[in-house]
């Protein structure tokens, strides 16, 4: 329905230092109502220290239909992990 | 009609009618009862409001507001609890929280009028947050600096949390101001319906005069808090109301509305009938 | 076709990998359907669960009890919120979703449709109602469907507190007076089927009526035991802490199987369960009602947000420094 509020997406970082992480939607008439509401709704048990809000609408998000095209070639690079490559025991701090 | 419509009266003055009066306490150095009644006053202002906010709770505009709405109820009965527990202690006759919240009769409740207003719409009720939290805010503000170390504490944890109740209240009236006809309209008319019970807020009296740096000048908070409720209906377009023809106060002598009784009567029902029960 | 075959394997390959299908996965449309519903159902039964437990926050006899109330309440609110959201991934707005309970055509949690009449009732829903939903709940936190899988994460993590304060509440009563023991007694006697009564049908199709979703729900990875499994588990958490609170169960059948390893117990009447889903309950038409008006009361309160927010679309950007 048009005149339903619209989505948002709640991203709550739980304590300094930790990026913000997604932890669910509500709905909100603007950007101001919606980072109060974020307050009010997901952070009742302390569970935050800053919030951001994003309309849902505005997430761009990759699709099912490229999964593979998109994930499945990252799968096989095993030189970009260091476990690749074998040093000599001795060789410290590697 | 109440039978006593005398001392019913006596509650309601003509806005030039002064308000000052000495209530039986007459607060004296080195007498407690001024600090009693002055905290009473605090907790039950906070109390009979979380009392009516509570009333929200599934009745809200969206699932969002009936969170929003409960989260201020709870903070102004926490605030309520810390002042009523401290209210006991400080008049040292064995009474706590409960027995202060359960088993004193209307007239001694001290909170003012404009709290005990039914909550009437989403605007009205925003009309009443928008001057109380403005009111509250104040207040707290300065009580952090009261020489008494426990009303000072319970105003620096509370100041924060009225902070975020008035910006609450004054986002509701910016959208309900500036929303739609409809909203404008009764936005308009929940302020003209609290404002003849704005006043009572920024009444001193003797016990306030009487306690000194402990409480706060309730005249002094009257500017600061206009102030700011200007600003947010400026902000929204929406005119202050014209003077009421008549101003009520009586609430911090015990002298209520009618509506309070049913309050009281629902909130202290289930108490009364078990008698020394523990819950 | 070939191209929809094979998204219905690589459904079937995360079902049967015990792996988690995702918002914008394919999906085969009768697992959306029946996703949507039961989400849906859940979400109302927070929301129309707030009324009876909503009923006695001004009544609360301590300022304690009616804190943890107003807080219970309000995380119900929330969680409705939460499971509305989750349905939301699926494509349905919760405007739709509010309007099939409201015009009758989604239900809610049975349990709802009885009254609380007296201050025991609010510790009996803790304990009993609460502890059948989290019976029922835990197992979902592992249901196939991510996002309403997280929701009951946070729900159930949430609701801990839930049951414990009924119970709490109980035990007071039953320590307390004795007006405070038959109160809480009469919550008991009157609570107790209806709680059983929450896990729905019985798995054994006795008469016509059978558990009609378990199966398929089963095999989706949307439902981890059956009806019965859950209420079995629910009777053999519940009886032992009647004791402690010096409560008797009504049931006369009610008793330990020593063969079986679970409590024997009578099981509700299924027919009143039926009755008062199809809205012969004593409060069906007062919690519908209830929830119709608030939100019709609401509607020129969100239309004025929703004017105000077109008015001012550009002016309150808030920056927000990443």
């Amino acid at each position: 329905m048009s005149d339903e509020w619209p989505l948002w997406e709640v991203f709550v970082r739980a304590r300094r230092g930790l990026s913000h992480v997604h932890v669910g939607s509500l709905h909100a008439p603007d950007a101001v109502m919606a980072v109060r509401n974020a307050r009010d709704v997901y952070t009742r048990r302390g569970e935050g220290v800053s919030i951001w809000v994003v309309p849902s609408a505005a997430v761009t998000a990759s699709s099912p239909d490229e999964k593979d095209a998109f994930f499945d070639p990252a799968a096989d690079k095993v030189y970009r992990h260091p476990t690749f490559y074998e040093v000599p025991a001795e060789a410290k701090h590697l | 009609m109440s039978g006593d419509t005398t001392s019913e009266r006596s509650g309601w003055r003509s806005a030039a009618e002064p308000s000052v009066e000495r209530v039986r306490s007459g607060a004296r150095p080195g007498d407690v009862s001024g600090l009693v009644e002055y905290t009473l006053r605090l907790g039950d202002d906070a109390l009979i409001l979380s009392q009516r906010l509570g009333e929200w709770i599934t009745r809200a505009p969206q699932l969002e507001e009936d969170v929003a709405l409960a989260n201020i109820a709870l903070d102004l009965l926490g605030q309520a609890r810390s002042l009523l527990t401290y209210a006991g202690e400080a008049e040292g006759a064995g009474r706590d929280e409960d027995a202060l919240a359960y088993w004193r009769d209307e007239r001694d409740f001290r909170n003012v009028l404009l709290v005990e207003r039914p909550n009437g719409d989403f605007a009205e009720t925003m009309a009443r947050q928008l001057w109380f939290t403005s009111y509250q805010y104040e207040l707290y503000d300065r009580l952090r600096a009261s020489a008494d170390p426990t009303l000072a504490a319970v105003a620096a944890k509370a100041v924060k949390e009225v902070a975020y109740h008035r910006d609450h209240a004054a986002q509701w009236v910016l959208r309900l101001g500036d929303g739609t006809d409809e909203s404008r309209r009764r936005m308009q008319g929940g302020l003209a319906a609290v404002a003849p019970y704005v006043d009572e807020l920024f009444d001193p009296d003797g016990v306030t005069g009487g306690l000194g740096a402990v409480a706060v000048d309730p005249a002094a908070l009257r500017e600061p808090s206009e102030r700011h409720v200007d600003g947010v209906l400026d902000r929204a377009g929406l005119e202050r109301p014209p003077e009421p023809a008549h101003v009520a106060r009586g609430g911090r002598r015990g002298l209520h509305t009618e509506v309070m009784g049913y309050l009281l009567a629902e909130m202290q029902h289930l108490h009364r009938s078990h008698e020394g029960a523990s819950w | 076709m070939a191209a929809s075959d094979e998204r219905d394997d690589a459904f079937h390959a995360i079902i049967d990998a015990d792996g988690r299908i995702e918002p914008r996965d394919d999906m085969p449309d009768a697992y959306r359907r029946s996703l949507v519903r039961q989400m849906a159902q859940h979400a109302h039964s927070e929301i129309i669960g707030m009324q009876p437990e909503g009923n006695w926050i001004s009544r609360a006899p301590s300022l304690r009890r009616k804190a943890i109330l107003l807080a219970k309440v309000q995380d119900e609110a929330g969680h409705g919120l939460y499971l509305y959201a989750a349905a939301e991934t699926l494509g349905v707005s919760r405007d739709e979703l509010l309007e099939r309970l409201h015009s009758g055509k989604q239900k809610y949690s049975s349990i709802f449709n009885y009254p609380t009449l007296t201050w025991a009732d609010i510790g009996a829903i803790g304990w009993l109602v609460d502890g059948a939903a989290i019976t029922n709940q835990v197992p979902l936190t592992r249901c196939s469907y991510g996002p309403y899988a997280r929701a009951m994460v946070r729900i159930c993590k949430e609701e801990s507190f839930h049951q414990r304060q009924g119970f709490e509440a109980l035990l007071a009563l039953t320590r307390g007076t004795a007006a405070q023991r038959a109160m809480a007694q009469d919550a008991l006697d009157r609570w107790w089927y209806p709680s059983l009564a929450m896990f729905g049908p019985p798995d054994t199709p006795s008469q016509e009526r059978t558990a009609t979703h378990t199966e398929q729900s089963m095999r989706w990875g949307i439902k981890r035991f059956t009806n019965d499994e859950l209420r079995q588990k629910f009777v053999d958490m519940t009886a032992p802490q009647a004791d402690v609170l010096g409560l008797r169960i009504p049931d006369d059948e009610l008793r330990w199987n020593d063969e079986r390893g679970h409590y024997d117990f009578s099981d509700p009447d299924f027919d009143e369960l039926f009755r008062v889903i199809s809205g012969d309950g004593p409060c069906n038409e007062q919690r519908m009602a209830h929830r119709v008006s608030a939100h019709a009361d609401g509607a020129w309160v969100r239309e004025a947000a929703s004017a105000y927010a077109a008015k001012h679309a550009t002016a309150q950007q808030e920056q927000v420094p990443a």
